[in-house]
């Protein structure tokens, strides 16, 4: 790790950015003192509940409340109770916050109930009954939805996108080595340990108070302002400690903070507490797109791509949520790190009739990057080429333009990358190793085989195209007359640990130790909006930010209260307290700015979609039982370049938990639908995430390159390692069976069934 | 009747019985007198059905899921949940150290199955901590923190075996 630069002349300051310090919601959280929002209770509290439908669309007919019941002395919602609008405000305005008549999947939200006694209110919520006329034909699958197989909506499609470049006919007529491939990859769940939940109330000033688990407090407020018909003035949102989110706290809260605003509203302003268990909120809440990728490459003998000609279509479910911004990250992600003077990507967001899906790590890139690399690893195979070595050749390199036509600059060097994961993992050796291990235990009737594979890839950082600029995120620093200092933002603390980093570059820039620097409770009242917090943005984004107010209040410290340019802890608090005794505020504000020469025209998926990519290569080792098709991760290397560093503990931390979500997206976590497209195994004993029995450690390593437009240089991420564990941990199970395995998860029966289309060998 | 008033157990020191009320009812769950009736809310329910472990609290120095026991199997029990847990036990410090706690919603129940393994093996393997974990589920870290966190713990001089 180079030395910590903490800017501004301030290099020994402890904390900076680089410093491993230890995240500062730890003590609370170990202590199990920090409070989400189960554990809140209120005085009067009333608890909510939700009526869904059963049937995979239709319209409800009838709302048949059972005998036995003082209906009275219930809290009863629907959708004529709702004051404005009915509908989240995402991108577009499909989805109702409540089921009118007609609905499009199951489990769509339809009545609400709330009521003092918890117990009570599950037994009335079983005793409602919606009468539904089904939809005749629901569509649950991307093939049948585009064949028009049924209709969720006018021709199936959210959106149609198309990336080209160069001349695909002609790249085409120049290869030599076509390779053409279906690959498809299954709806993931999130499981955040802490299932999402909601408290809303009116307060004394009649404002309406809505608190609870969720990744971009301004999204729920611009639901609730639309649905409730208040302005923002009288509505806030306040975040609580949040139990881990990956994208799956994104949309979904605005739903459940409606619905608590709309019971605590006809409750008279009383809290009303909505929080789902389990099953709920598996059944109900968004998943990672299923995909289903086309891919036709092919290359010239030496290996060089000549085209690429990719179709790429994720399952939307039934409304269109975040599905067309999903998309356009998958659709840039399709064609991987790599050079290819003629291509095409095809992408399109289909309607289903599952519950909509929506944001999870990654985003659509890992879908489209687990789609190219076993493309790559079945190119190289009709080449006679190691996998390595094509990925060698075409990797993009300074000088080079990626499909979207963006300039790679002289920061990447991903050769290094490569070599430094290649030694790490002891690639090659362990290769030839892995061949000679299954060639002996073949021969010898043995059933264990091993096999290593690997990925290369990058992910771009911040929204796509010009969502920044769209967003234009504002944040703040302001400081007290003790010279405390306070980050002001809407970026929420979910467990990836912004809290921290984004203190660490505000104690960098201002010289000061990191413990006077904390970050302001999230409330919309309180702080500006920083724009969500997804899309590996907060740390490079916001960073920039936050780091650009805390100059300018450094700035004004000096101009007006004499701070001196080389201040310690107490000088600092010297100029706040002077600054404060003449002015009523100290307090600094910055808004994105975006960085020079990124250009991206949205209409013809030209120019520069990201203004950073991490860049990494990630290497598996899997031991198979080919008797028992039980496949165990036996190693796992993951090499990424990320700029400047933060915090290394976090960072790492980061990258083990992203690569443990895709070992799990690889090889356990199947969502199993039922006759209706809802989750048949919506419980944590029947779908399966790793646990310390599945996983070793993970061995992480990083590069700093000058390259990041974030603070010091710093780039997104958080999403970086969702990427790279399916396709290694494919293509090394590929390489320990010899089969051509095209589908995540790959759970033992897939192993069994492609064991059993291999051709006989001659030593079984 | 009257085992519901002669229930009797201790919780992190504090003796609780059916007789003065502090024990509402044999048939709750302990997740729920812990959260709701002693309002110790550092035990976490992440399932309600005993797989994820967040809920975990310490039973006569075993770990158990606190959704799964109904109270009236702990007559005569010492129970231990996060707040039970001295403050100078190195796990607390070895956690903040490594990273291992990220979202925090697992990490009472973590480290309290990291206790139990400890006071029966002072001095675990990787692979034993990896089973002894197995029963609670993180999300966020990938465990490999949690691992280093659990093994320095246990290699802090001094620590009470």
């Amino acid at each position: 790790m180079s030395s910590p630069d903490g800017g501004d002349g301030s290099r020994a300051t402890r904390g900076a950015v680089g410093a491993p310090v230890v995240r500062k919601d730890a003590t609370a959280k170990i202590l199990g003192q920090a409070r989400y929002v189960d554990d809140l209770v209120y005085p009067g509290m009333l608890y909510g509940g939700t009526v869904r439908t059963r049937s995979a669309g239709g319209t409800i007919e009838r709302i048949e409340f059972g005998a036995g019941f003082d209906w009275s002395s219930f809290v009863v919602v629907s959708a004529a109770d709702i004051p404005g609008v009915n509908a989240t405000q995402m991108i577009e305005q499909d989805q109702p916050v409540l089921a009118a008549e007609r609905f499009r999947h199951v489990a769509e939200p339809v009545l609400l109930l709330a009521h003092p006694d918890h117990g009570l209110l599950r037994e009335a919520l079983a005793a409602v009954t919606l009468h539904e006329r089904p939809h005749p034909a629901p569509v649950f699958s991307i093939d049948d939805a585009l064949a028009l197989r049924g209709e969720v909506c006018p021709g199936n499609v959210f959106r149609d996108y198309l990336m080209s470049r160069g001349d695909l006919a002609a790249g085409e007529a120049s290869a030599d080595v076509v390779f053409e491939g279906r690959f498809e990859t299954g709806a993931q769940e999130h499981v955040y340990i802490e299932p999402q939940g909601m408290i809303a109330h009116v307060d004394g000033g009649g404002v309406l108070v809505v608190e609870g688990s969720m990744q971009c407090p301004y999204y729920v407020l611009g639901t609730l302002t639309a649905v409730t018909g208040r302005d923002a003035g009288s509505v806030r949102v306040v975040h609580c400690t949040t139990g881990g989110g990956f994208g799956g706290k994104e949309e979904y809260p605005s739903h459940i903070a409606a619905h608590a605003a709309l019971l605590s509203l006809k409750a008279g302003g009383r809290p009303v507490k909505l929080v789902y268990d389990r099953a709920e909120d598996m059944l109900a809440t968004p998943k990672r797109h299923p995909s289903r990728t086309l891919v036709r490459i092919g290359a010239r003998r030496d290996g060089r791509l000549a085209f690429l000609d990719i179709d790429f279509a994720l399952d939307g479910g039934a409304y269109t949520t975040l599905s067309p911004v999903v998309l356009s990250r998958g659709v840039i992600h399709a064609p991987g790190p790599y050079a290819c003077a003629n291509a095409r990507v095809r992408g399109r967001a289909v309607a289903t009739s599952h519950p909509p899906n929506g944001a999870f790590r990654g985003f659509g890139a890992p879908q489209g990057i687990f789609a190219i690399e076993q493309a790559m690893d079945g190119l190289a195979r009709e080449l006679g080429m190691s996998p390595l070595e094509l990925r060698r050749v075409n990797m993009l390199r300074p000088g080079d333009r990626s499909v979207p036509g963006q300039l790679i600059d002289e920061t990447t060097d991903f050769d290094a990358v490569l070599d430094q994961a290649l030694h790490e993992s002891d690639y090659l050796a362990r290769r030839e190793a892995c061949a000679a291990f299954n060639a002996a235990n073949e021969a010898a009737g043995q059933p264990l085989r091993k096999g290593i594979g690997l990925s290369t890839f990058h992910h771009g950082a911040g929204f796509t195209g010009n969502g920044e600029v769209v967003l234009a995120s504002e944040a703040r620093v302001r400081a007290d007359a003790d010279g405390r200092v306070e980050v002001v933002a809407s970026s929420s603390e979910m467990g990836q640990g912004n809290t921290t980093t984004l203190c660490q570059v505000v104690a960098g820039a201002l010289g000061l130790p990191l413990e006077r620097v904390t970050q302001a409770a999230v409330d919309t009242h309180d702080v500006p909006d920083s724009g969500p917090t997804v899309a590996s943005r907060t740390c490079m984004v916001v960073g920039l930010i936050v780091e650009q107010a805390a100059r300018r209040l450094r700035a004004e410290l000096i101009e007006k209260a004499g701070l001196p340019a080389a201040a310690d802890e107490a000088a600092f608090a010297a100029a706040c307290a002077r600054y404060l005794d003449g002015h009523p505020r100290l307090e600094a504000q910055a808004r994105y700015e975006p960085p020079a020469n990124i250009v991206w025209d949205e209409a013809v998926f030209e120019g520069s979609p990201y203004a950073s990519y991490a860049w990494a290569c990630y290497v598996a080792e899997v031991d198979i039982d080919i008797t028992t098709c039980e496949i165990a991760l036996s190693s796992f290397t993951a090499v990424q370049e990320i700029g400047r560093v933060v915090n290394p503990v976090i960072a790492a931390g980061q990258v083990e938990g992203g690569v443990v979500q895709g070992i799990g997206f690889a090889l356990f976590e199947k969502v199993v639908r039922d006759e209706n497209g809802a989750m048949a195994n919506n419980r944590m004993t029947n779908y399966i995430i790793p646990t310390t029995a599945d996983i070793p450690p993970v061995r992480v390593f990083f590069q700093e390159q000058p390259g990041g437009v974030g603070p010091s240089g710093a780039k997104g991420l958080g999403e970086l390692p969702m990427d790279g564990p399916g396709p290694a941990i494919l293509s090394a199970v590929n390489f320990a069976l010899g089969t051509r395995i095209a589908n995540l998860p790959v759970l033992p029966e897939d192993v069994m069934v492609a064991l059993q289309s291999l051709p006989a060998r001659q030593a079984a | 009747m009257n085992f519901a008033r002669t229930l009797a157990f201790t919780l992190n020191g504090r003796a609780l019985s059916g007789a003065d009320g502090s024990i509402a009812s044999p048939s709750m769950r302990l997740l729920d007198l812990l959260r709701l009736q002693a309002g110790q809310t550092g035990t976490k329910e992440g399932c309600g059905e005993g797989e994820c472990g967040a809920c975990a609290v310490l039973v006569d120095g075993e770990v158990v899921n606190s959704c799964l026991v109904p109270v009236g199997q702990l007559h005569g029990c010492t129970v231990t949940s996060i707040e039970g847990l001295p403050r100078t036990d190195p796990l607390l410090e070895a956690f903040a150290r490594a990273g291992a706690t990220q979202c925090g919603i697992c990490t009472p129940g973590m480290i309290l199955a990291a206790r139990a393994l400890l006071d029966r093996r002072p001095d675990p393997s990787l692979d034993e901590v990896r089973e002894a974990l197995a029963g609670n589920l993180c999300r966020c870290t990938g465990y490999t923190r949690i691992y280093a966190a659990v093994l320095d713990a246990a290699a802090i001089p001094g620590r009470d075996a």
